[in-house]
């Protein structure tokens, strides 16, 4: 651990001896199909929370949609079971389940009562091995969600996320976190039918159970529950990201807005690498969390903007840092320009002492606070997971950070936070923004 | 599938609770399971306390409430916190306001040292005031103002289905309101509505209740007490006529419509907890009665969504309070088929009854809902705060999932008899974006 963290104030009462967290304990089996299952016992509440994670990346528009659709329509029916039979059955142990889909992978998060995990548990067996995407169902989902990236997209935050991933990702398929609407409307029960029959599969697939269970019962009962899905090749990942092109800010004309969307993005080190513990301390003393120099100064200093921040997302074949702030229209340019004087500081000063161990006591705290429920845990190892790093990673990481130096921030800092090494994109009203924010950069519209 | 109905899990937190000379109210509840604790202080004042010409400001004021105090300079709450490894926040609602922090557990003393020095006394400047000030203005504009949908229906519709100002208002306030608001504006807010009486401190995690509550004697025990504010009467007539509305987003590309009914006072638990179970009823999920007619039969809607109070927390509010329902439909489709639609359900519950394990499954539903939001110990102590200040009753966490697996079926039926036209106020939406 790092020396004191703030400069005390005498009346504030010192920590007292940090209490180290119980011993994670994960059961883990890979059955025969090749789907990996790991269970935690978790008794905190007489709950049970799952996540199967099935990899489901693809190239094309058309899977984007494919995959949208599927997700909207894998609970919409099998063989002998309608939509409402499944909801039921769920609702009956107080159940839920839900898919999404996203570029690297298509997740089912279900929950419910402990006592009812052997019915959650064959759920998931009859849609992952009977789903049926009955024409009618699709096209009722199909219409629906048209309709709902309708109303996605007419969000300014959506539309400057969708800016910035074509401005960092290019044609990769990182770009599409979200379908198009044409392509989502061309989709066919036929193509769904296949789409699962060859990529909803064991072999790559992992189910994470945490709950008030028996880790090594649980483990029985999915080799029993799940003991027909199988089939399948091989799961595909996605293909590796382009060089990011720094380039001019990124106008997207919202006429009449009163707030822009400034989104600074670009890419940063995965989970695994050994340097990243630095990277995460960098951009948290630069604006990954509230005690940042980036919410000091353009929230509690200059008033811009309500919630900015800086993350780092994973995904599979590349992780990348974003910044985001949505200000006032008339102070857009002069935000940015703090933002990126923030950013250059990072990457050209050394940071205070103080700075990373707040930072560093931070990151350490807050690992653990995320890991404290049932639903924090398994979503964080379904997280870790994507990142092709397994359950130590949780405990070796709160090492790595309690080593990072000063200069190893600097290193990463240098990197990726630099302000020639990400790519800026505005959405908001144009006319009223591009002369100030060209005083500033070149500035391409959009 | 075999139907078995599942038994509903109860479960047991301990309590203990005391009060300061100065008045404050105090819960403690150890949970010795992981190394986490939750502060919380709660302040018996919202939105609906708020004098006219003031609109948005106990939330202007909660802001206020992080920007220095009695020993710590601007900055520093935040710094503190953070560096202790834990997090922060705080919300204003209709009839409270609160201030929370999670943390690793050995930073519990620091929290509660944090809490009682802007409870003694915040640092209220005309800086801190200016700029938190520009700082909610870009809150309201990113969450309403350049945001479709941003304030339906929770802000647009108290002014239909209420007369009184304390009820109808904005809540996140007129900006010229908000720009009037002076440093002894705040100071007399401070003074009326933030005494140690007016609070209640909760304290959840990895403690021992004994040093924890000398603790809390080290920290608020000096803090001089004052009279709480006695709470006036917010209570208006039920409606008698359908009131409506409609409301331009210029934002939204398709329309949406919401509806809402009074419910009976969430003092009287056995009577709004049918209201609760109701609701799910309706709108819980793939099986429930609206989704099955409007989104998979009739196919007019888009999503639907159905809740009691207008912030969409049954337990944190007094009465008066309603029942909502919310549906986004495309635009080809007149708002008179979905309220239609829904009329039809309620009529055809209230007349036909409930099928043989619809409640059964709904109860198991909201049981485990409430069980997953106690599981963390932050969520623990916040539900812990609200049901001691608005019940005396902390224990009604764990009594909840068994309160509301008592509710029978004829109190569901007579809940949804009450769901008549005459007596709601219905809020349509446009969709000024719409292309």
């Amino acid at each position: 651990m790092s020396a004191p963290a703030i400069a005390p104030t005498a009346a504030v009462p010192a920590l007292t001896a940090a209490r180290r967290p119980r011993k994670l304990t994960v059961a883990e089996r890979t059955l025969a199909s090749g789907l990996r299952v790991l269970a935690v016992r978790r008794g905190s509440v007489p709950l049970v929370e799952v996540r199967l994670r099935v990899p489901f990346a693809g190239r094309s528009a058309g899977h984007t949609a494919k995959a949208a659709v599927l997700g909207e329509t894998l609970l919409s029916g099998t063989a002998d079971l309608s939509t409402v039979d499944i909801a039921v059955a769920l609702q009956e142990i107080g159940g839920s389940l839900h898919v999404s889909a996203d570029p690297d992978r298509l997740l089912l998060s279900g929950n419910g009562l402990a006592t009812g995990l052997p019915r959650l548990l064959a759920v998931l067996d009859d849609v992952l091995t009977g789903a049926a995407y009955p024409a009618d169902e699709v096209v009722g989902e199909r219409d629906r969600l048209v309709q709902r990236l309708h109303m996605a997209r007419s969000q300014p935050g959506v539309i400057a996320r969708e800016a910035l991933l074509r401005r960092i990702y290019g044609d990769h398929p990182y770009s599409r976190e979200m379908a198009e609407v044409d392509a989502v409307a061309a989709v066919t029960p036929a193509q769904l039918r296949t789409l699962h029959r060859s990529r909803v599969i064991p072999a790559g697939s992992t189910l994470v159970i945490v709950g008030d269970v028996s880790p090594q019962r649980a483990l029985d009962r999915v080799e029993a529950a799940l003991s027909t899905w199988d089939g399948g090749a091989q799961a595909k990942r996605a293909p590796r990201v382009p060089p990011l092109q720094p380039g001019p800010v990124v106008l997207v004309d919202r006429p009449g807005a009163v707030q822009s969307n400034i989104r600074i993005g670009g890419r940063a080190l995965p989970r695994e690498d050994p340097h990243y513990a630095a990277m995460q301390l960098a951009n948290l003393v630069y604006g990954g969390y509230f005690s940042s120099r980036l919410v000091e100064n353009i929230r509690e200093a200059k008033g811009y903007t309500y919630s900015p921040h800086s993350v780092i997302e994973h995904s599979t074949a590349g992780s990348s840092v974003v910044t985001e702030a949505d200000v006032a229209t008339a102070v857009t340019a002069p935000a940015l320009l703090e933002m990126r004087y923030e950013l250059g500081r990072i990457a050209t000063v050394p940071v205070g002492e103080r700075e990373l161990g707040n930072a560093r006591q931070y990151a350490i705290g807050t690992l653990a606070l995320s890991i404290a429920t049932q639903a924090g845990l398994a979503s964080m190892l379904t997280a870790l997971l994507t990142s092709d790093v397994d359950v130590e990673w949780l405990r070796e990481h709160t090492s790595r950070l309690g080593a990072v130096t000063v200069a190893d921030v600097a290193e990463q800092a240098a990197r990726f936070l630099a302000p020639r090494a990400l790519a800026t994109v505005v959405v908001g009203d144009a006319s009223a923004v591009r002369p100030s924010l060209s005083t500033l950069d070149e500035v391409s519209t959009e | 599938m075999p139907l078995r109905p599942v038994q509903i899990p109860s479960m047991s937190y301990p309590v203990e609770r005391s009060t300061l000379s100065n008045g404050l109210r105090v819960v403690i509840s150890p949970d010795r399971a992981a190394p986490v604790i939750a502060v919380a202080a709660y302040y018996d004042v919202g939105i609906r306390s708020e004098p006219e010409g003031r609109t948005g400001f106990a939330h202007l004021f909660e802001h206020l409430m992080f920007q220095g105090s009695a020993t710590l300079e601007k900055l520093e709450h935040f710094r503190y916190v953070q560096s202790s490894g834990g997090v922060f926040n705080g919300s204003t609602h209709l009839d409270y306001t609160n201030y929370f922090e999670t943390l690793p557990a050995n930073a519990l003393e620091r929290a509660l040292f944090l809490e009682a020095d802007r409870m003694r006394s915040p640092r209220i400047t005309e800086d801190n005031l200016a700029n938190q000030l520009a700082v909610v203005k870009e809150e309201i504009r990113v969450n309403v103002l350049n945001q479709p949908y941003g304030p339906f229906p929770w802000l647009l519709l108290p002014p239909v289905m209420f007369d009184t100002f304390a009820n109808a208002h904005n809540g996140y306030g007129d900006f010229g309101d908000l720009e009037s608001a002076t440093v002894q504006d705040a100071a007399s807010f401070f003074e009326r509505y933030y005494a140690p009486a007016n609070a209640v401190l909760s304290i959840g995690g990895d403690l021992d209740p004994d040093e924890t509550l000398a603790m809390v004697e080290r920290h608020y025990g000096d803090i001089p007490g004052r009279d709480a504010p006695q709470r006036p009467d917010f209570t208006e007539p039920d409606l008698t006529q359908e009131r409506r509305a409609m409301e331009v987003d210029a934002l939204a590309p398709t329309p949406a419509v919401a509806l809402a009914w009074r419910v009976p006072d969430p003092a009287d638990l056995a009577a709004y907890l049918p209201y609760l179970v109701l609701a799910e009823v309706l709108t819980d999920g793939d099986s429930s009665r609206l989704r099955r007619r409007l989104v998979q039969g009739d196919r007019i809607v888009t999503s639907l969504s159905g809740y009691l109070g207008l912030m969409g927390d049954p337990f944190d509010v007094r009465d008066p309070t309603a029942l909502l329902l919310q549906a986004h439909h495309p635009q080809g489709v007149p708002v008179e088929r979905v309220i239609t639609g829904i009329d039809e359900e309620l009529r055809r519950l209230a007349d036909d009854g409930l099928e043989s394990t619809e409640l059964a499954r709904v109860i198991a539903r909201i049981a485990a809902h409430q069980l997953r939001g106690v599981d963390s110990i932050l969520g623990r102590t916040l539900a812990m705060a609200i049901a001691e200040q608005q019940r005396g009753r902390a224990e009604l966490v764990a009594e909840l999932p068994g309160l509301i697996a008592a509710v029978e079926p004829a109190d569901v039926i007579a809940a949804a008899a009450q769901l008549v036209p005459q007596r709601r106020a219905v809020l349509e939406l446009a969709a000024g974006g719409a292309k």
